[in-house]
């Protein structure tokens, strides 16, 4: 897990100035997924969607109460219909564990669906040293795997990318005529794909949820590829977080009904994969060997901490496709695995708070994220506490918390404050001239590069009603 | 009803015009008006930046400036916000400010919500020749429910019609301190407040946050844009121009 978190200002400025980004994320933000999740919500009804969000943080909350009990019971049932738990601290516990399956049971190419926590452990690198090849089997994470870059968004992994940049990817990687339409594009993974998907001897995914009650795993997928992954290879591996655990099969229901709304705006995904322990005798297809990887790489950190809100997350994208600075700077500014709303908390409480500042601190604190948050996690709020604890270990530039000291001391002095505005409205007015617009506000040249300063008449409020009221 | 007005730090400063309309209307509405003489700020710039005991000092100070009256109204989305659903988590460990706190916040309302819902004010004196667009800032919209009184209370005004832009309830970016800290990309997400606003071709636009006036306008008038009139919905309300002449 490579930390690029600190250089978010200067990845976002890279992005704002690169136009072929810019075009792609502008067609993202306008006819995006959260277009659709806003109709889905319509046809479910506004009042029973609220419904649904407060039932599903209720679930989240009880399964993150009694997490270790869950686990233990997960573990149990799993185990019990053939299934091996195991259990990974750090990405680099993933890697070592992946690798040792592989060299157990001798295996080659791994076919993989979409898995974050892949992502989390660098997985497809440490599997192509040791001789295992990658291949990504989701279109998106497909697309990027060709492009040799991470994922820009938990969904939706290349939606960074344009129509013509896949066609030169395919071009270069499939050495076939260029296609130029989407569903020709998808035909020709898709052919790709087959192949990998028939000889590979390794699936790995992900799990979208854990059900204890049954030691089953859950995957939402809409190309199918997930099935395939899961139950083609002969050794699956199932690799996700230690949150992702929830008590019941009924608790499942209840979560899909909010996550594939929230996330791309459908009833229900086109695909909806549970896994429970490897082929058994009467089962016609699925892996020889099924194993679940269940991974803390910091989560444990976050729990019965004013943090542990954060854990309710079930990963639908819906704070990035809402979020304005995502829409604006894209995924990959954000240095790590999980971008936009969501990243911003995980990232800083995941790899420590020193090592990504700015993340905290990159969102206006609008609260189209908390809105639409399937499980309810009040991401400004987390936000916000992320700042006080900047602020608490000393972390802010001095210049700041000088100017915000010295401000706060001058607002609880009334008179001297009044002294002060009155100085600064006639400095503004000065610096405004005719049109009333300062094009170079002092000490705030971030503001001045791109806006003008609407300076104001040059008189406080308080002086002018002081003034009305004498005469 | 007696009313405080908390005037705002930024009205305060740069448009003093929002403060007298926000009074014209308050008491067109019947209510006797006092505006605190020691105001300064609701303490919202620190509590955003991470500075929890700067914030309670100035949540300390408003809640006894302001507690005596039946109502606080601020005509702003933000500050009402930050008095009405911040001030009392900022006490949680302090029983009797936090009663305070809780009891300042149940009587503190954004001007368009007070002047739709409690004052239920029935004629409006300004008058506007042409057609508005309005921005829901996020504060007002998602904090204190603001999204139908303003236009409700636009509705009245005589020879005003309203046009929505295409995204009213997209931030505009401003963020506060965010638009200092990361200005180029609070300016990139104002440009598409602005795309908006143009492509709606109202006379004007219209909001009821002094913040996102600010960045929307000054973004506005970079690129050009020098005719679209930016107001404050107190402003059209009460028929003022904004230059407080």
């Amino acid at each position: 897990m490579q930390v690029q978190s600190m250089h978010f200002k200067a990845r976002a400025s890279e992005a704002l100035s690169d136009a072929t980004l810019q075009a792609n994320l502008h067609k993202f933000g306008s006819a995006g997924l959260a277009a659709l999740r806003a109709r889905a919500v319509v046809d479910y009804g506004p009042a029973e969607f609220e419904a649904l969000r407060d039932a599903s943080a209720a679930i989240r909350d009880r399964g993150l109460a009694n997490l270790p009990a869950l686990l233990e019971r997960f573990e149990r049932e799993a185990t019990r219909r053939g299934a091996t738990v195991l259990y990974a601290r750090t990405g680099a516990e993933i890697r070592d564990l992946v690798l040792e399956i592989a060299a157990r049971h001798g295996l080659k190419k791994a076919a993989k669906s979409k898995s974050m926590l892949s992502e989390e452990a660098a997985l497809n690198d440490a599997l192509a040293a040791a001789g295992v090849e990658p291949i990504e089997t989701d279109l998106g994470e497909y697309i990027i795997q060709l492009a040799k870059e991470p994922p820009s968004h938990i969904i939706a992994p290349a939606v960074h990318k344009s129509k013509d940049e896949v066609s030169d990817l395919f071009v270069k990687f499939h050495a076939t005529e260029r296609k130029t339409d989407i569903p020709a594009l998808t035909r020709e993974a898709r052919e790709v794909l087959r192949s990998h998907f028939l000889s590979a001897d390794l699936g790995i995914s992900g799990a979208n949820f854990l059900i204890a009650e049954t030691g089953t795993g859950a995957i939402v997928t809409n190309e199918g590829n997930g099935r395939m992954v899961t139950t083609l290879p002969r050794v699956h591996i199932s690799i996700t977080g230690i949150e992702k655990v929830i008590p019941t099969l009924e608790d499942f229901a209840t979560l899909m009904r909010v996550l594939t709304r929230s996330a791309t705006g459908q009833p229900i995904s086109n695909y909806v994969s549970v896994f429970t322990g490897p082929k058994g005798a009467l089962d016609a297809d699925g892996p020889e060997h099924m194993y679940f990887i269940l991974v803390d790489n910091g989560r444990t950190g976050l729990l019965g901490g004013e943090m542990q809100e954060m854990l309710r997350c079930i990963r639908c994208g819906a704070c990035m496709n809402h979020c304005p600075v995502y829409k604006t700077v894209g995924g990959h500014s954000y240095g790590l695995v999980y971008p936009g709303p969501m990243g911003s908390v995980l990232t800083p409480s995941y790899v420590g708070l020193e090592k990504a500042l700015d993340l905290p601190h990159a969102a206006t604190l609008c609260n189209q994220c908390g809105v639409v948050c399937p499980v309810k996690i009040p991401l400004p709020d987390l936000l916000r506490t992320l700042r006080e604890k900047q602020v608490d270990r000393g972390l802010r530039p001095p210049a700041e918390r000088l100017a915000l000291r010295l401000w706060a001391w001058v607002a609880q002095r009334p008179a001297l404050y009044a002294l002060g505005t009155r100085f600064a409205a006639r400095f503004l007015r000065m610096l405004g001239g005719g049109d009333r617009m300062v094009s170079h506000l002092p000490f705030a040249g971030g503001w001045s590069k791109g806006r003008e300063f609407p300076s104001g008449p040059g008189r406080t409020f308080r002086e002018l009603y002081a003034a009305r009221k004498k005469s | 009803m007696r009313v405080g007005l908390f005037v705002t730090c930024l009205v305060d400063l740069v448009r003093p015009s929002v403060g007298f309309a926000a009074l014209e209307l308050l008491e067109a509405a019947g209510c006797e008006v006092t505006v605190p003489s020691t105001q300064t700020c609701c303490g919202q710039p620190g509590y955003n930046s991470g500075d929890r005991e700067a914030a309670k000092a100035l949540a300390r100070k408003v809640i006894a400036e302001f507690e005596s009256f039946d109502y606080v109204v601020a005509p702003s989305g933000s500050c009402s916000g930050t008095i009405k659903t911040h001030y009392p988590h900022l006490f949680d460990d302090d029983r009797g400010m936090r009663e305070r706190a809780e009891r300042l916040a149940a009587k503190t309302y954004e001007l368009t919500d007070f002047l739709a819902n409690v004052a239920k004010l029935a004629n409006v004196p300004g008058r506007f020749d042409g057609t508005v667009t309005y921005h829901d800032s996020c504060a007002g919209l998602r904090e204190m429910g603001v999204k139908a009184q303003p236009r409700a209370l636009l509705a009245k005004v005589p020879g005003l019609s309203v046009k929505e832009m295409a995204a009213p309830e997209q931030c505009c970016g401003f963020g506060g301190t965010f638009s200092v800290k990361f200005g180029e990309i609070s300016a990139a997400i104002a440009d598409r407040k602005c795309d908006d606003v143009d492509a709606s071709g109202a006379d004007a636009l219209v909001l009821g946050d002094v913040g996102c006036m600010l960045n929307i306008e000054g973004r506005l008038r970079r690129r050009g844009n020098k005719t679209t009139k930016v107001l404050h919905v107190a402003e059209v309300l009460a028929g003022s121009d904004g230059r407080s002449e």
